[in-house]
């Protein structure tokens, strides 16, 4: 879709710069006369609200930087000193720390967006697959980051997440050892994680940048699924979608903006108030908000399957459900992309999504009774989604006749 | 060249593959420091013995110590847990383990283990749980009086430090 510019250097400076490095040329034709489709709904708004979030946490994590101390020690009070004593602290923490959950909020959405208009299916599978790596990258970023204020949640978490690694037959120990730098989470765990917490997010920021080459290839996808076939379904990025993707920035910053302000502990855990101690496990470890639904599926193995043990049983499902999206667009075969028109795919589509937010609430929950049972059967379904369900879809169903073109989709029939 | 089939290796090939070996092993050479650095260090290894009193421990008391920056339990057990421990078949046991392999002869009354559920790594609660052992309030596995899984998601019984009686009161672990 490159290309598509009318752009010709207006001036003799511009003209010169466009024959060596044509840096206005390639803004115009990528930021903004890159053919749109003109039938984008809001739910299309979340790719620059995450590209906004991932520069709120860049910018307030080098400030944090600033002032944190990444040592056993101190690192607790440096997190606290930087709430107290540093110059408008207490809201750049805040908005790091609330960023990181209204980060992964929009990702969800953006994700389930994706899975409901198929936007996985050819010829977008690598753009796919680099969200699912940008995702995968965002979970290990948060992760790390957490650890960082060396709360009691935070020395329990790391220690619970390393000692995965050493559910993987042989190596495993030795693995584990390697990733603390000890025999137990310690200070050379803290130094290494504040040394890829800061890297990480320049990774993803480089993943980010092939994933939006990888969008501009094809172009986007829409509501109907429906290939753009002419100049008429389209409309150019700036101004449109510049200033639509902009005010749902707006609106996304207004709670984003009520947690920092009013509440900006509410998505924590009280227990990484106190500092952490290596001879006392909380009562209830749980991780952040938005890691339970594949923590509630690690928890939900705890029983041995032939020679695979309920421990590795655990990691191959928690890792499994997140590698399963990257071959996703090989499970769903169905031509028709948007689940407007796929009348059989709907209903499960909504499980899925009730299920997933079901597999959240369980991770929350004590792993006893009835919850590891419901942990059992969510998880069940979340893999039957997407090993039978999608593929067999794809050949039983009929789907709704699609529109001739975007544009008939929105104006009408022509006369 | 590429239109006369050629039937023996000539002194050029040699040469690319020996130079691709060498680069290999350079690179190798290098990158090495790279990831070993993040391994256990030498302060790290450094404190891998201690030596501990245990007189001071009555009947019935735990106490939790450090060892290799680890929690370990140090129990002084009571008859009635050594017997009930004694007491199961190794049939009924995930991961079988005599009573007596779990402690030393002669100091039966002493149960000492690194103090991490084998699941993932939480500290389980002592003196709870429904074989009167350990319950980890993690992910809810059960450990007997003698720290042997019965129940729940961890593999393994709670894990023995090497370590010996230097004398009837003094335990050398690591």
């Amino acid at each position: 879709m490159a290309g598509n510019s009318t752009y010709t250097p207006t001036n003799p400076v511009e003209k010169w710069l466009d024959d060596r490095l044509p840096l206005v040329r390639f803004s115009k034709e990528h930021l903004m006369d890159f053919p749109t489709p003109k039938n984008l709904n809001y739910w299309w708004t979340f790719g620059a609200i995450l590209a906004m979030m991932l520069v709120v946490q860049i910018v307030t994590g080098i400030i944090l930087a600033m002032h944190y101390t990444p040592n056993v020690d101190l690192a607790f009070n440096s997190v606290e000193h930087i709430r107290r004593d540093v110059n408008y602290g207490r809201i750049i923490q805040g908005s790091h720390a609330v960023g990181a959950s209204m980060f992964f909020f929009a990702v969800y959405v953006h994700i389930f967006r994706g899975l409901y208009f198929g936007s996985y299916k050819a010829p977008r599978e690598i753009l796919w697959i680099l969200g699912c790596l940008i995702f995968l990258l965002m979970m290990a970023t948060a992760f790390m980051g957490y650890v960082l204020p060396w709360g009691q949640m935070s020395f329990w978490g790391a220690t619970v997440i390393t000692n995965i690694f050493s559910a993987i037959p042989l190596v495993g120990d030795s693995l584990m050892e390697f990733l603390r730098g000890g025999f137990a989470v310690d200070n050379a765990t803290l130094n290494r994680f504040f040394s890829l917490h800061y890297l990480l997010p320049f990774v993803i920021a480089a993943v980010v940048a092939l994933h939006i080459w990888a969008l501009h290839v094809p172009g986007n996808n829409n509501p109907t699924g429906v290939e753009v076939s002419s100049s008429r379904d389209t409309l150019s990025f700036h101004p449109y979608y510049t200033m639509k993707d902009l005010f749902a920035i707006v609106v996304f910053f207004i709670p984003f903006a009520w947690f920092v302000f009013f509440a900006p502990d509410i998505l924590g855990h009280p227990d990484n108030y106190i500092m952490a101690n290596s001879q006392v496990t909380p009562t209830h470890i749980v991780p952040e908000w938005y890691l339970l639904p594949f923590y509630a599926m690690l928890r939900a193995i705890d029983f041995n399957v032939l020679f695979i043990d309920s421990k590795l049983g655990g990691v191959i499902v928690m890792f499994g459900s997140i590698l399963i999206l990257f071959v996703l667009p090989w499970l769903d075969t169905s031509k028709v992309r948007s689940g407007n028109f796929r009348p059989l795919f709907r209903p499960f589509y909504w499980i899925f999504v009730l299920n997933f937010l079901a597999l959240l609430y369980l991770g929350a929950q004590p792993a006893e009774g009835i919850y590891t049972i419901l942990a059992k059967l969510c998880t069940a379904y979340y893999f039957v989604y997407f090993i039978v369900i999608l593929p067999v879809l794809a050949r039983i169903e009929t789907p709704r006749p699609l529109p001739k073109s975007i544009s008939e989709s929105v104006l009408g029939t022509a006369h | 060249m590429a239109t006369q089939a050629k039937t023996t290796a000539t002194r050029r090939d040699f040469l690319y593959v020996a130079t691709g070996a060498v680069g290999v092993v350079g690179v190798a050479g290098v990158v090495w420091p790279l990831i070993d650095q993040m391994n256990p260090d030498a302060s790290v290894l450094a404190l891998s013995s201690i030596e501990f009193d245990v007189s001071s421990i009555e009947v019935g008391q735990s106490v939790t110590i450090k060892w290799r920056g680890l929690p370990v339990f140090v129990r002084h057990r009571t008859e009635a847990e050594i017997e009930e421990a004694k007491a199961v078949p190794l049939s009924e046991l995930k991961d079988p383990a005599t009573d007596a392999e779990r402690t030393k002869e002669g100091h039966e009354e002493w149960l000492i283990m690194i103090a991490n559920c084998t699941h993932l790594g939480c500290i389980p609660v002592g003196e709870s749980g429904e074989y009167d052992g350990w319950f980890c309030p993690c992910h809810g596995s059960v450990y007997d009086t003698a720290g042997r899984i019965r129940k729940g998601p961890a593999p393994k019984n709670l894990v023995l430090p090497p370590y010996e009686f230097v004398s009837d009161t003094l335990v050398q672990i690591g």
